[in-house]
């Protein structure tokens, strides 16, 4: 026994590394792992604090553009109601009233406190958290289309794992042929995503639309990603190869739009139940 | 003023330098500059490893927080400063190093400086790019941003050194 503390002694330096590089690993798998650690993140207080003031700064000087952005959203929003309100008296549409499905989505807004975009995977820090009602796994998205979905909340601040990294997936739609596929960045470029299992009978086309499917329970349906800027098809290849030229400028992100699906607990509960059977 | 007092305000100083300024700092989407690895790389040479490896891991998971990548920046510097020791041993100079001899620019000469910190900052960064790629799936953008990296931090660090030597 006492030998081998005199080992351990003796090779004190390298069972230290040893041991440090352990904790190091681990936690690096636990927060790879979706809704992993929950405080050594940005979302802490002292973080998020200084990147708060930090983004003061910069918020300064990209208010004029936010501005214009904000007004352009707030113009096509009432556009879009009146229209909606219009094509209501005229058509006798069979109006929806369970308000359940009428509220199925809140929206939060929520200001961008920290944004990354060169890693190979990137985070975006908001300025909403809990106290707010931001919870875990809900979607992220801009007036000009998806942003991400949150990862880790704390009190007053959250952590989103943004589109722009290579390990989520998400479940889009080609909105001309309804075709399902999934979009996965690569790392190499921040304004483009690449679009995977798009099988060879499908023909997209350059130009075309691509928005979220309502596959997931996390992003409502129909909301913008991109337009298709590159279309590939390899003689053996069992799919297409496509590139997405994404809508948002993920460099630009200032103002973002939490998604609170109410409805998503009664959607997972009951694809659990049929996985299960 | 004291040694330690300095030494602990440099730390807070290049952490927060490069988390609010380098962070912000990526030239062509490839080439980042990890500043901190000064502080690790310019300790005297007599420093306890284990106070320092202790001191690499603290840095590291100071810049993990804000870079949401817990873990990393704290996995690659510890393994540095351990290789830190071991690469000082292989290039002692002739009669070895003086007591309280400091592994910097000012110190040792330009030459020296860069034959010591090159293989370690490019060490740092092989293991931080490669373990956040999650292995070799991206491997030659991986090898060409660690590459880029290593030579944007080390031309950052001369300029540093040669403008704030004590």
């Amino acid at each position: 026994m006492e030998r081998l503390f005199l080992f351990i002694y003796q090779y004190r330096s390298f069972f230290t590394f040893l041991v440090l590089e352990i904790v190091c690993v681990w936690l690096l798998v636990q927060n790879n792992q979706y809704q992993g650690a929950k405080f050594f993140n940005s979302a802490n207080s002292v973080a998020a604090g200084i990147n708060s003031t930090s983004q003061n700064f910069r918020d300064f000087l990209s208010l004029r553009q936010t501005n214009q952005r904000l007004s352009e959203e707030n113009a096509y929003l009432k556009k879009k109601l009146e229209q909606r309100n219009q094509s209501l008296y005229s058509l006798n549409v069979r109006e929806i009233k369970d308000p359940v499905i009428i509220n199925r989505f809140d929206f939060l807004s929520a200001r961008v406190i920290n944004n990354s975009v060169h890693q190979f995977k990137n985070h975006l820090t908001l300025n909403k958290g809990e106290k707010d009602g931001v919870a875990p796994g809900m979607a992220v998205i801009s007036a000009d289309g998806v942003v991400g979905k949150v990862k880790a909340v704390s009190d007053h601040f959250s952590v989103v794992t943004s589109l722009l990294n290579i390990d989520v997936l998400t479940s889009v739609q080609l909105k001309r042929t309804s075709h399902f596929g999934t979009a996965q960045w690569d790392g190499s470029s921040t304004e483009h995503i690449n679009l995977l299992y798009v099988p060879r009978h499908v023909q997209p086309l350059v130009g075309d639309t691509i928005v979220t499917s309502g596959y997931n329970s996390i992003y409502p349906e129909g909301i913008l990603v991109g337009i298709i800027d590159k279309v590939e098809l390899k003689d053996e290849a069992l799919f297409h190869s496509i590139s997405i030229k994404l809508s948002q400028d993920f460099r630009k992100l200032s103002y973002v739009a939490v998604v609170k699906s109410n409805l998503k607990e009664e959607q997972e509960a009951l694809e659990l139940l049929i996985e299960e059977k | 003023m004291n040694f330690n007092v300095i030494r602990l305000i440099s730390f807070f100083f290049l952490l927060l330098m490069q988390v609010l300024l380098f962070k912000n700092v990526v030239l062509f989407h490839t080439a980042f500059c990890f500043i901190y690895v000064l502080y690790l790389l310019t300790f005297p040479v007599e420093t306890n490893p284990l106070a320092l490896m202790a001191i690499a891991f603290a840095l590291g998971l100071g810049v993990d927080i804000f870079y949401d990548s817990v873990g990393l920046h704290a996995m690659a510097s510890v393994f540095m400063v351990y290789v830190r020791g071991y690469w000082l041993n292989r290039i002692t100079p002739q009669g070895g190093y003086d007591r309280n001899s400091v592994p910097t620019l000012a110190m040792n000469g330009m030459q020296w400086f860069i034959v010591y910190a090159l293989p370690l900052v490019l060490l740092h960064h092989t293991l931080l790019f490669f373990a956040e790629a999650g292995g070799t799936a991206y491997f030659w953008f991986t090898f060409f941003k660690v590459l880029m990296s290593t030579l944007f931090t080390m031309v950052v660090l001369v300029i540093a050194q040669l403008l704030f030597s004590r």
